[in-house]
């Protein structure tokens, strides 16, 4: 049985169900408590859990993740909602130093079950230092894992995992998803880490990515197949652990690949797996692997250059027809 | 060519009055004696690892707590052994003062496999499970926040899920120099605001570094006013004499823990060696050193005892030769503790469930449940 909800609602179904499940779980943010939600994920929240659990804070990112690192030292188990990820970059030291280090650093004594959670990428005209995607900094980081959902059953599914990971988990919503509806089970389940889904089998080339930039990949295939071209569509729905092994195989039945990953290209998501692909398939590949990102320039606000500076359906199906020798 | 004074002059302790509590004194002897035994550990301790890593047996950065024993010994002592502990990364003392063993303590820094974390964290990031000790941090100021979230734990447990009352207080140490991060400010900020039961406490040395207290802090002289700015109850301690340490502290703590408020501590210290072994100190006069060494907290509370008739000369002198061989223990100890293994320990710890090495570069298999066993290469 499924029903079709919102994807902010299923983050919302996520979070209720593992803090009435586990009460050591908290959820803390600005404005997650009386304003039910910057963007209204948490709507509704404050009225069952109380104030005790759903905290609302001042405008601190390096305080509040700090503090919420603490308290997964010491047991506790917090959701920190950052309104967006753009806003993590001033608790870089806490968010990176601290908790994908602590395990380490205290040589297996003090884990840090933490997740980070919010709106990443760009799209809605708001400049640059608002849009960022932060795959591309962050999964360079060893110690913590991070998910990054295209779809809202998987929003669902791999939220519950990640609250219930003794690892930090960095969780990569988009504020362009969050009224994207679509079906989630009414059966309670989680989705594990480390497995891709392939969303559209195909034959002649694989498109691999993760987040929004999947939906865009969807529609390629589906224009590419008016021209013939069959295109299989891998949402990775993890980057760390990145699931190698779907991607790897598919690459073998195609024989191509292009990567769709919405970061700079640059030390990249996208030039990681490129990376990996080439060295797992090299045999196999009848031409490099292709790429699609954003472009490596600052985020403009114009709408026409937005929007030419994100991935699309049509730089995709561009990509495709170069990499497969259809151009 | 403009003269800058760099120092901080002879006047750090001035206007300080001593506790108005003397429970310390009604304390038994023998409590004077530990925390005196534990006092000239820490100052032993640091001697040999100095010496250590002079002969390089130690790496990296490496910072002394010669001076400021009274510190950590006196507010250690006023806490209960559940209290976390969280600190910077001038570490030892504190390990030391809150029970870790000399030898896991040293091996850490030999980067032996007997080290408390295992030879991972190094001089600057000690941790101990075991003692509530959350660490040793490398980063000025990045352990307020964590000591707020600590705290802001342990009042969360025993008032959410054990619906009972707070009973806890973190004590979270910083020096000088944090009081100029922002991480600091948003700590108090939130503490203030939510009721957390954390004590920060300013081991003000008067040195960030090179840096002194007037040259990097407005309001340098009386830093009790940013815990004000943040409704956050704060006083000033004469960090020399830990007698003083102890009963300023046993208030603050007692009521922390009452109140389930945060509270500020300017707690003035001196440290007697440079910030770090690499530091010639041309930033202050042997005048100004030689000035502060007469307010020895080891000697002070020597003296204390010996004129209360707890303590004799051969006694002390007894009580030294003991803390020497201890910590010479320590060291035949860390030597004799081999070296992380490769094998073993370079891709453990990174998380709780081990995923194995990066697979990028390597062989097209994906080690899904790779041990510690299974190292790369």
């Amino acid at each position: 049985m499924a029903r079709i909800i919102e994807y902010r609602d299923a983050l919302n179904e996520a979070m209720s169900e593992e803090m009435r499940r586990d009460e050591r779980v908290f959820l803390l943010g600005e404005e997650v408590a009386e304003y039910d939600g910057a963007y209204k994920v948490s709507r509704g929240m404050l009225e069952e859990f109380g104030s005790r659990r759903i905290v609302d804070t001042p405008i601190s990112e390096s305080g509040f993740s700090g503090m919420a690192i603490g308290a997964a030292m010491i047991g506790l188990r917090p959701i920190v909602e950052f309104m967006s990820w753009s806003f993590s970059l001033v608790a870089a030291d806490p968010i990176l130093n601290n908790a994908p280090k602590m395990l380490y650093m205290s040589g297996g004594q003090y884990g840090c079950p933490i997740v980070f959670r919010g709106n990443d990428g760009a799209g809605g005209q708001l400049g640059s230092t608002h849009s960022w995607c932060v795959e591309g900094l962050f999964s360079n980081v060893p110690g913590l894992k991070m998910a990054i959902p295209a779809f809202p059953a998987d929003a669902k599914g791999l939220l519950k995992s990640a609250i219930r990971d003794d690892d930090p988990v960095f969780f990569l919503e988009s504020e362009r998803l969050l009224a994207f509806s679509d079906d989630v089970p009414e059966n309670e389940y989680v989705i594990p880490f480390g497995q891709a889904l392939v969303r559209r089998p195909g034959t002649d080339c694989t498109l691999v990515s993760f987040g929004r930039p999947v939906h865009f990949c969807l529609e390629a295939a589906e224009e590419l197949a008016k021209e013939g071209i069959s295109c299989e569509v891998i949402d990775g729905r993890t980057i760390r652990p990145l699931d190698i092994d779907t991607i790897v195989a598919s690459v073998k039945k195609t024989n191509y690949c292009v990567v769709v990953d919405q970061s700079w290209p640059f030390g990249s998501p996208g030039s990681e797996i490129a990376s990996q692909v080439h060295q797992h398939c090299f045999d196999d590949l009848d031409n490099a692997v292709g790429r699609v990102h954003s472009a490596d320039v600052p985020t403009p606000y114009a709408t026409e250059l937005e929007q030419a500076y994100l991935p699309n359906t049509h730089r995709i199906c561009e990509a495709v027809r170069a990499t497969t020798y259809n151009a | 060519m403009s003269v800058v004074n760099t120092a901080i002059g002879t006047g750090h302790f001035d206007g300080l009055s001593k506790s108005s509590s003397s429970v310390s004194r009604a304390l038994p002897f023998e409590k004077h004696l530990e925390w005196l035994r534990m006092m000239v550990l820490i100052r032993e301790f640091e001697v040999r690892t100095m010496q250590a890593y002079q002969d390089r047996k130690i790496g990296g950065f490496c910072h002394v707590y010669i001076g400021q024993e009274a510190v950590a010994v006196g507010c250690i002592a006023a806490t209960e052994h559940a209290d976390p502990i969280v600190t910077a990364y001038r570490d030892h003392g504190h390990a030391l003062a809150r029970g870790m063993d000399p030898k896991y303590c040293m091996a850490e820094m030999f980067g032996r496999i007997g080290g408390c974390a295992k030879g991972k964290g190094g001089s600057m990031h000690m941790f101990d499970r075991d003692n509530n000790l959350f660490g040793g941090h490398g980063i000025v100021g990045a352990q307020t926040p964590l000591g707020t979230g600590l705290a802001f734990g342990t009042k969360y447990i025993d008032e959410v899920l054990n619906k009972g009352k707070n009973r806890q207080v973190t004590l979270c140490f910083l020096g000088d120099g944090a009081l100029n991060q922002g991480a600091l400010h948003e700590a108090m900020n939130l503490a203030g605001l939510l009721d957390v039961p954390v004590v920060y406490v300013v081991e003000n040395n008067g040195y960030s570094m090179g840096t002194s207290i007037q040259r990097g802090t407005t309001m340098g002289d009386q830093i009790v006013a940013k815990a004000g700015a943040y409704g956050i109850t704060a006083r000033q301690i004469d960090g020399m004499d830990v007698l003083n340490v102890y009963d300023g502290m046993k208030e603050v703590i007692d009521e922390a823990r009452e109140t389930s408020r945060p509270a500020f501590v300017d707690m003035r210290t001196y440290r007697f060696k440079g910030h770090s072994m690499s530091d010639p100190r041309k930033y202050r006069s042997r005048e100004e050193e030689e000035v502060y060494e007469t307010g020895d907290p080891i000697a002070q509370l020597r003296d204390h005892m010996m004129e209360a008739g707890n303590l004799d000369e051969d006694a002390f002198k007894a009580m030294a030769k003991e803390v020497r061989s201890e910590v010479k223990e320590s060291i035949k100890w860390a030597e004799a503790s081999p070296p992380p293994s490769v094998d073993e320990e370079l891709y453990r710890d990174v998380y709780v469930e081990a995923w194995g090495p990066y697979t990028g570069t390597t062989e097209p298999e994906i080690v899904r449940d790779a041990g510690s066993s299974k190292g790369e290469g």
